[in-house]
Parts: C-alpha cells; structure tokens; sequence
C-alpha cells in the first residue's frame, strides 16, 4: 500500500525531481555494487586473524586477533627463498619486456624497412594464437636448450632462463603493440633535428624517444610485473625443485601440509602478503593501469 | 610522418638532407635505414621464430606422432586425431569448455555494461567507485582463487549472506551441478578491466548525438538503443573476442580448485576444461602411457581450429551490427 503511494506520488513529480530521483537510485545501485567488490578483501583481512576454532563461524570481527597467524604461516617451507626467486624472475622479465618492446616498438612505429607492415601484422596475429597451442613443443624446446649447470640443471627447465628469455625478446605481441601506438605519436621533429646532428638511430632510442614514451614504459612494466608475478603455468611447467618455486607455487604448499582443507586463516594471511606487492603498485601506479585499458579498448577500433 | 626540416639547409651534405628531402611514404630505402629497422625488431623476430613458429610447426608435426620427450616421436598419422574422436574425456572437457563460454560471456559482458553506464552517469564519488570496482582484477591469481574457494565453502560468506535473505546457497565447488556457476560467481570479481574500457568507450560518444536525439524527443531507452549501443559496439565487438578466446584457456582456477584432489578436474569432472585436460595428457597424469605430446599436440590443434573458427566467423558477422566510424 505505501509503496503504491509512494509510486504514484513519484509519476507526479516534477521532471527535475524524478531526474534527481533517478540519480539517487542510481548511486545506491553503484554503491551496493561497489561493497560487493570490497567486501571479499575485507573478508580476507578478517580471516587471516582468527583463530581455527573461530574459522567455522561467520562473524566479522574475529573473536581473538591472532595476529601469529602471519608468523605461523610462514613458519614451514622456504619462504625466504620463494620470495626471492618470485622477485627475480619478475624484475628480470619486466627489465626485459620494458627494454625488447620498446626498441621493437619503436622500429614498427618510427623507421622505415621493406617488410615492416607484414610483420606488424603477423604481430597482431599472434595475439589471436592461444597459448596451448606453442605450450607443448615450448617445453620440449626448453628441455633440450643446454643450461650448462646454470641453477644446477643441464637444460633450461628447472631454470628461471623459459620464464623469463622470452622476456628479453620482445615479450607478447599486445606489449609491442601498446608500444608502437604510443611512439608513433612522438612528434617527429625531434628526432630529426637529432639526425642532422649525427645522432645514431639507437642514440635517438635511447635520449629521445624513450624518455619521451614514459607512461607507455610504465604501462608495459605493470603489467608485466603484474603477469610475471601472478604467473602460476609457467612455473608449474617448468620449476621442478622446491628450492625453486615462486610464491604462486608456495601458496599450494598449505594445501599439502594438510593433506586435504588447508588451514584457511594462515592460507588468507600468507595470501594476502603474496599480493601485496601487487596492490601497493597498483595503488600507487593507478593511472598507467587505466591508460593501457584504455589503448587496449582503441585496439578495437 | 611530416618531414620539417625546411629545403633551405643546403649547407650540411650527407645522407640526413638525402633523408628530408625525400617525399613521403616513398620506398626507395637507403640500405643503412633498412638495415637499423630489422637490427630494432630483431629481438621479435628472433623470438618469434625460435618461440612462436617454429613451436607450431613442430606441433602441428608432433599431432601425427607418438612422443614422450624420452624417444624419437614416431609418425602414426591420424591416430592421435582418431583416438580424440572416441575419447569420452573430451567431449567432457569440450562440453565444460562451451558450457563457460557460452554463459560466462553474456553475463559478463552486460554486468560489465551496466556497471560502466552507471560510472558513467557523472555520480558523486564515481572515481572512488571506479577503483574500488577495478582494483580486485589486477589480484588474479592462485592467492584470490584460494580466497574464492574460501569465501564460496558450503558453509562460506555467501552462502551465510544468501542465508539472511532467506535463501539455501548450493555447496558450489562440492556440487558438480554448480562448480561452474561458483567459477562465474569468482569471475565476476574480476571484470573490471571489461568495465573501464567499456567506460572509455562510453567517454567518447559525443554529447552532441544526445543533444540531437533529445530535439526529436528520444526517450532514455532509445538514446541508449540507437546511440550507446552503436557507437560502443566496437569496443563490445573486441570483448567479446578476447574474453572468448580467454575463456577457452580457463586452466589455472580450475587446477588448482580440483588440483590436489584425485579426480581430475573436480567432482564428476565438472571442471575438467580443455586445457586442463589437455595438460595432463601431456604430463601424463591421464591415459595409459607417460608423457602423451603427440596426443597433446593434436588436442591443442584441435583447440586452435576451434577458436580460429569463431573467431573468423565473428570476424565475419561483425560487418553486420559493428559501427565503425569513418573519420
């Protein structure tokens, strides 16, 4: 009855007043829709801190903070060494991808060579091929490439070398593609001013054109930290020693020792520690994370 | 590619004039300009051939051969492909594979409309909410697929949350009818990336087409019919492939929800995906023999003409509901 009412009363506002009514709605929508999002992280939080026999109940705050949970979960294993291992094959391989990109993308977007469009297109097309398809013969490749003892392996599995040379060799085509958007843009001027003063091509690279495609860099190294460091497959193909694994392959390690359920409170505190480096990037480089959305969404067109 | 150098430098000789002077686009190189542009992309070519090429020719070969790794693959020709044709597991695998791709896109790609329209609406605080929204799908990863298995348990945060509105939550990652709507659930937390290109294309209709529509007395609905949806269909066009080809790959959730238990791929192999499957053929944890590349190879084959297919085929329809703007 009082919704009825309420209905009726609303068709006789006037066009102001329902336009505002709308609105309203509208921003309780998105703010209900929004809690949603927040609300697994928070869940996250609150479990970390609580204790086993308080895990089966669904309050919120926990009924003791038991803030050993962060020390017990890393108290098993080879924490040290993971993380160290996940930090290496993450900055070797975004230094890599950064710098391979950028000079491959700087040749597809500014010089001139016979074959170029060709190329740039078998670039697109390769972000059409699914990775399955290359993963197979990838791993066989890897497992006959000698890594001369390197990591105490004959072959490049069981090495970081397959996680992170294709890195250094111009990553993924959507990497080079962001690139070459982005320095086909650079006002060319500049660097012809450079060349009638003798500059070389990679002089020019190097001192004009990289320091003017700043953001595009940044947004190459995000999200190849942000793959590099989230990358479970890769890994799991090819890092056979536990003295090897990356903390994405650590997390299962909780799995394990249980033989079954793991122990949820230290599995949500280590968790949250493993992205952590992640979200404090993301937090601080929000921008770039928007911008490469947004080039991704002109790929569209 | 305006070249700017003005005429008038006649003074310095060498190849650097030769170069302005030069109309554009004209092909007639000199050999050292050449050469620096292969030098430049020759870490892609490189790794391309040696990662990309030569790795598909060789499993498209390895897809006709029996190959462990250990021994010389031997040729069989079409008996990998045969053996699929009978294999019941993928048919299973190919079954779950369409089943996601077949209900994860539409959801997603209208959440992921709805949510973008409504930032879109210049609301007070939008830019908090955008954050908020996006922040979750830069955490992928097995930390937030443990956290999902978590939050969706029997006895979870959901289904105590759907318990308060007086609804009975399934046991979803227990249930083999609802693993894969809990796997639609978990991704939903992670469209914000569909959702901010889905806002910038919104971002570039002109208001003017609005202002038009508004003269001729266009109600909201059909602003939203005859000029959003035209004008964005680019950008849904691009979404839909990709997040297609994404879901075809689904493989690390899947793995490691239903990884350390016995059964491949979950209870009654409700999980068991392509690649999944695939994976363990290849690292033999499935079938009879070892380590099965051959077979592998011939199932990821088989995947590529799949994805290859629809893709062209959208390709193909595109032309029919995609509005390109000639500018």
């Amino acid at each position: 009855m009082a919704t009825t009412q309420a209905l009726t009363r609303r068709w006789q506002l006037s066009g102001w007043q329902r336009f505002r009514f709308w609105r309203v709605v509208a921003w309780l929508t998105l703010f209900a829709i929004t809690a949603l999002f927040v609300i697994p992280v928070l869940w996250m939080v609150s479990t970390s801190l609580k204790s086993p026999s308080d895990l089966a109940n669904t309050n919120w705050i926990p009924q003791t903070l038991e803030w050993r949970n962060y020390r017990d979960a890393f108290s098993f294993g080879q924490w040290g060494r993971w993380t160290l291992n996940s930090l290496i094959i993450t900055s070797v391989s975004t230094a890599g991808a950064v710098l391979s990109t950028a000079l491959v993308g700087y040749s597809f977007g500014r010089l001139r060579w016979p074959g170029r469009d060709i190329l740039f297109g078998v670039v697109l097309a390769t972000m059409m091929i699914p990775d399955v398809v290359v993963m197979i013969p990838r791993f066989i490749i890897f497992s006959r490439m000698p890594a001369y003892g390197l990591q105490g392996s004959s072959v490049w599995v069981n090495t970081f070398l397959p996680l992170t040379v294709p890195s250094w060799l111009g990553a993924t085509g959507f990497e080079i593609f962001l690139m070459r958007q982005f320095m086909r843009n650079i006002p060319i001027e500049l660097s012809e001013a450079a060349k009638i003063d003798g500059a070389s091509e990679l002089r020019i690279w190097w001192s004009i054109a990289l320091p003017l495609s700043r953001p595009v860099l940044a947004t190459v190294a995000i999200f190849k930290f942000q793959g590099a460091w989230q990358d479970f497959m890769g890994p799991l193909l090819y890092l056979q020693d536990e003295s090897k694994y990356t903390l994405q392959l650590a997390l299962r390690q909780f799995e394990f020792a249980a033989g079954g359920a793991p122990a949820w409170n230290q599995l949500m505190a280590a968790s949250l520690v493993v992205m952590l480096p992640v979200l404090v990037i993301f937090l601080i480089f929000q921008r770039y994370f928007v911008q490469g959305i947004n080039i991704t969404g002109l790929a569209g067109r | 590619m305006s070249v700017t150098v003005p005429g008038t430098q006649s003074g310095s000789p060498g190849p650097a004039v030769a170069s302005a002077r030069r109309p554009r686009f004209a092909w007639k190189l000199s050999y050292r300009e050449a050469l620096t542009g292969w030098l430049f992309a020759s870490p892609w070519i490189i790794g391309f051939v040696l990662f990309t090429a030569w790795p598909m020719l060789f499993s498209l070969y390895a897809s006709f051969t029996r190959y462990n790794i250990v021994q010389d693959p031997q040729w069989i020709g079409l008996q990998n492909y045969q053996q699929i044709i009978d294999d019941p597991r993928f048919y299973k695998a190919l079954e779950n594979t369409f089943w996601m791709v077949l209900y994860k896109t539409p959801i997603v790609m209208s959440v992921a409309l709805g949510i973008a329209m409504l930032l879109n609406m210049n609301l007070p605080g939008d830019r908090i909410f955008r954050t908020l929204i996006y922040f979750p799908s830069v955490l992928a990863g097995v930390a937030s697929i443990y956290l999902w298995q978590w939050i969706l348990s029997p006895n979870g945060l959901l289904n105590s949350g759907l318990d308060v509105i007086g609804i009975n939550g399934p046991a979803w990652f227990t249930d083999p009818a609802w693993t894969k709507p809990g796997l639609i659930v978990m991704g939903m937390w992670f469209i914000g990336n569909n959702v901010l290109i889905y806002l910038a294309s919104l971002k570039g209709i002109p208001e003017t087409l609005y202002e038009a529509a508004e003269i001729d007395g266009a109600n909201a609905w059909r602003k939203t019919w005859h000029i959003t949806l035209p004008m964005i269909s680019p950008a849904i066009f691009f979404q839909i492939v990709t997040s297609i080809i994404g879901t075809f790959q689904i493989f690390t959730t899947a793995y490691i929800i239903s990884g350390t238990r016995s059964n491949i791929g979950g209870p009654r192999q409700s999980m068991l995906f392509y690649v999944l499957y695939l994976y363990n053929r290849a690292f033999g944890r499935v079938g009879p023999h070892g380590l099965q590349m051959g077979y592998a190879s011939a199932l990821a084959w088989i995947l590529f003409a799949i994805i290859l297919t629809i893709t062209l085929f959208q390709l193909a329809m595109s032309k029919r509901w995609v509005y390109y703007e000639t500018s």
